[in-house]
């Protein structure tokens, strides 16, 4: 296999990784924002945790698997990136620490005051990591300043620009939205109305928030900064997110999940076209950034590593795709057969 | 303080830290694992009940051990960026194949056990157990060949072009013996720490004369796996030693606080140095001992601190190339001390077993064994690695050199405060649940209950 074309399948494979992140654990913010709003009594509560009790960490390990894969393939990416976004990715990390305990520890005790810590941790981890990711997202489609020796010369400031902040904002507000679709598929009852409720409100945040950011990268030309032009990705991408609404309206919960789904990937197929070959764009000088050309491992590096992702990632989707099967059901919130 | 500095004291921090948590998960994912079995093949509710009741101190420890996993997984990047640029040819992979090959198969499968009993058929629900303790041992089987590495750099040629390590060689990173040996050493070493905490609780409630079904049987097992699983450390412990005796002689000296190149060379029980850490005061020693322990035989020449002083000087160049000893010195003693007493309790416990060791007045100071492999585990990482400097990549790459310059000091303090609040929080949290579960036994894990003490049950909010 030559060298250009194993660069060019591992940012196929690195983009389809954080894709997978992006799905997967999109739904699992959403829950986790939603839950000290939608659960008012305790059972309740852990109703809401218990629908993704069983698949949060493993959907987590997603976005372990694409640090660690770019971290082999694109080393000046994974340096570049994880040192230049330093305080943003320390957020993040408290984010993703403080809810993945308190997932485990909120119900091991029962003092009122535990629990409410735990669930707003919970609420508030989701929260931060959403907005986090959603911000540095945008920044990547943005350019970040990056010297002619790959090193990142801005700080925390340079990330809260007007765009990095909408970004985080609507990947908040989309997240929240795929969460409660997911949600109206795996709770029951009063619980079931309760959110799907809230799913029609968020809809309508979301869809203004998603249109304001698709405008904002056409005028402000962050478009097309590579050779690829995604053309109707995007279209497409508002169009599902719109269609959801209607789904949404007539109780179709199932094809709202699909829709909020594909506009997670869709949207996520968009902004790795809008950059590639590019990996990190720089804005001070565009002959600065990083493409994974310059920022690739060696060739022998790339054959191994698509070897073991050829032989593995197979593997993981078909136990990962099992498990959803066996956990498919709706989850009631008898306390009787709640796991806790 | 300089970013360095504050770099270093937060990569040591956080993963002694995440190593606290891991050793236990590795060890007793086993026992939990081989405790569900028992019970399906026999329909014997002490089983169950020990499958329930370790497995609920397992989880509350895996808990931590997850969410501190994350952030070694990013520290790579975003404090050693130029170590990242350097070695990401090598490192990466053996850190992305573990997240596909571990990660997923222990997180996935670790769900199934908690979530599917009585939803899955029984067979699914006790291979997943099995599962999630295979994908734990081998995350850290990756994370230690890729540690492996960096102590002992093997199948990469430096690129003169790029100024970069490349691999050449993918063969010899996967079986790179330094890799092998931290493999056998550090799941013996999770077994024994599993087996000490089972050993230590038990203790606890067999005294009181809860559940002694349980808690005997479980004390049983631990005193068997314990002594196997210690010996196995001392053994690998010992191979890993003389290992390093050809690796790292520098880190071979330096724990031995072995100034002068001596043939045949004696070991040391006891040195004290003087306050800077770089001079000997006095000494108690055995004669050539030290020269039985590198290489079997009574008469080899073990090299001095001094001499490699000046030979790594010649070759690499003038600068200090002595780690700092008296870590390294006592973090030794301490480790090996342990491991010896720990061997020693195990057989003591087993000849006990044949009596009523039940009414043992000595079995109240059993709890306290608990902490024991805890002691070591840290010194031993502390010792690895505090061992290997200057380098971060043995002969290759310094420290000074690792680390990502954009970073400043004010960077740095906000994470490591941040780090140390949360961590300290969640230490909190972790002790007071495991504890309370802990002396709670059997019943309360049993119960899918809302708590230990069903006092408040589904408080509102
Ligand atoms: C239960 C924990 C435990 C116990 C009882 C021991 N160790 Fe250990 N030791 C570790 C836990 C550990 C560790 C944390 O797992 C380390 C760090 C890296 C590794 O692979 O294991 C380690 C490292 C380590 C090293 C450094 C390897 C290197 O850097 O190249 C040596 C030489 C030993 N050990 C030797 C021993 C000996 C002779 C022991 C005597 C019984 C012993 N250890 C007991
Ligand atoms: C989990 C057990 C481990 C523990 C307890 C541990 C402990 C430590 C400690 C105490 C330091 C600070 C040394 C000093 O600055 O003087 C350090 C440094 C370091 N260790 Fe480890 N280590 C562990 C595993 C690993 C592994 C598995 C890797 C790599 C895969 C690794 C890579 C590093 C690096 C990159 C540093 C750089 C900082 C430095 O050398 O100062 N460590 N570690
Ligand atoms: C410094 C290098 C290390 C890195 C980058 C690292 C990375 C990680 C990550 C990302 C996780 C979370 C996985 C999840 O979400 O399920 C984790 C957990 C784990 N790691 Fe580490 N790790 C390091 C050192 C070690 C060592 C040396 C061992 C064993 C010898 C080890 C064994 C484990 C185990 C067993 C878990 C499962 C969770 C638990 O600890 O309870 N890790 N690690």
């Amino acid at each position: 296999m030559s060298y250009e074309f194993l660069q060019i399948l591992w940012f196929i494979l690195i983009a389809v990784l954080w894709i997978g992140f992006h799905f997967l654990e999109g739904f699992d913010f959403g829950v986790g924002m939603l839950l000290p709003f939608l659960g008012k009594k305790d059972e309740e509560r852990r109703t809401i945790i218990n629908t993704i009790g069983s698949v949060w960490d493993g959907n987590e390990v997603w976005l372990l698997t694409a640090g660690g894969a770019t971290f082999a393939a694109f080393p000046h990416w994974y340096a570049t990136m994880f040192s230049g976004f330093y305080l943003a990715l320390f957020l993040l990390l408290i984010g993703l620490i403080i809810r993945g305990i308190a997932f485990e520890y909120r119900s091991k005790d029962s003092n009122p005051k535990w629990r409410h810590t735990f669930d707003w941790m919970i609420a508030i981890g989701s929260f931060l990591a959403a907005l986090l990711l959603g911000a540095a997202f945008a920044n990547l489609a943005r350019g970040v300043p990056i010297d002619e020796n790959m090193m990142f010369t801005g700080n925390l400031f340079t990330l809260l620009n007007p765009y990095g902040l909408l970004g985080g904002v609507t990947t908040v507000a989309i997240f929240l939205l795929h969460g409660a679709n997911f949600l109206g598929l795996k709770l029951e009852g009063e619980l079931r109305d309760r959110v799907n409720a809230a799913a029609k409100k968020i809809w309508v945040v979301s869809s203004v928030l998603y249109v304001a950011l698709g405008i904002f990268t056409y005028v402000a030309g962050f478009w097309a900064r590579g050779v690829v032009n995604p053309g109707f990705v995007p279209i497409a991408a508002v169009v599902v997110l719109l269609v959801t609404g209607y789904f949404l309206n007539n109780k179709m919960e199932g094809w709202a999940f699909i829709m909020s789904a594909l506009n997670i990937v869709l949207t996520q197929v968009t902004f790795f076209s809008m950059i590639f070959p590019n990996v990190m764009i720089s804005s001070t000088n565009p002959a600065y950034s990083l493409t994974i050309y310059n920022a690739s491992s060696s060739q022998y590096t790339l054959t191994v590593m698509s070897i073991i992702a050829l032989i593995f990632v197979p593997i993981v989707l078909a136990y990962q795709g099992w498990t959803y099967y066996m956990f498919r059901k709706r989850i009631s919130n008898d306390k009787n057969s709640l796991v806790y | 303080m300089d970013p360095i500095t504050l770099s270093r004291w937060q990569f040591g921090l956080t993963t002694v830290y995440h190593f606290l948590f891991v050793p236990l998960t590795l060890g007793l994912s086993w026992y939990v694992a081989f405790f569900q079995t028992r019970f399906y093949q026999t329909r014997d509710e002490s089983f169950h009940k020990m499958a329930k009741f370790w497995g609920k101190l397992f989880l509350i420890n895996f808990a931590i051990g997850v969410v501190t996993g994350i952030v070694q997984e990013f520290q790579f990047g975003m404090n050693w960026s130029e170590y990242s640029r350097f070695v990401g040819d090598i490192f990466g992979a053996p850190l992305a194949i573990e997240a596909l090959m571990a990660f997923f198969l222990e997180s996935t499968f670790l769900g199934v056990w908690v979530f599917g009993e009585g939803k899955v058929p029984e067979k699914v629900h006790s291979a997943a157990i099995w599962l999630a303790a295979i994908g734990s041992n081998l995350s850290a089987l990756w994370i230690l060949l890729a540690n492996g590495w960096m102590q002992h750099p093997v199948g990469y040629e430096i690129n003169t072009v790029t100024g970069r390590a490349e691999l050449v060689n993918f063969f010899a990173l996967v079986t790179n013996p330094k890799g092998w040996l931290f493999f056998w050493h550090t799941i013996a070493a999770g077994l024994t720490t599993a087996s000490f905490l089972i050993l230590g609780v038990s203790a606890y409630h067999i005294i009181r004369k809860n559940h002694l079904d349980v808690f005997k049987r479980s004390f049983q097992t631990a005193t068997i796996v314990g002594l196997v699983a210690s010996t196995l450390v001392f053994f690998g412990g010992h191979t890993n030693g003389q290992y390093m005796y050809e690796t790292q002689p520098m880190k071979f000296a330096a724990i031995e606080a072995h100034w002068e190149t001596s043939q045949p060379a004696d070991f040391s029980i006891l040195t004290i140095g003087d306050l800077t850490g770089k001079q000997e005061v006095w000494s108690w020693r055995m004669p050539k001992v030290l020269s039985f322990l590198a290489c079997n035989n009574f008469t080899c020449e073990v090299r001095g601190v001094n001499d490699i002083q000046a030979e790594y000087a010649a070759t690499y160049g003038p600068g200090d190339y002595v780690p700092l000893m008296v870590v390294t010195y006592w973090t030794f003693r301490f480790m090996m001390a342990i491991g010896f007493l720990m061997i020693l309790l195990t057989f003591l416990f087993l000849l006990a077993l044949r009596g009523k060791y039940e009414n043992a007045k000595w079995m109240k100071w059993v709890p306290w064994v608990i902490a024991l492999p805890y002691i070591s585990n840290a010194s031993g990482w502390i010792l690895t690695e505090m061992g290997r400097q200057p380098w971060i990549v043995q002969g290759l790459l310094k420290v000074q050199d690792a680390v990502s310059p954009n970073l400043t000091t004010v960077d740095l303090l906000i994470s490591l405060i941040g780090y140390v609040v949360v961590y300290g929080s969640l230490a909190g949290a972790m002790v007071y649940l495991m504890r309370k579960y802990a002396v709670a036994g059997p019943d309360a894990a049993m119960h899918e209950s809302v708590d230990v003490a069903p006092a408040v049950v589904g408080a509102d909010d």
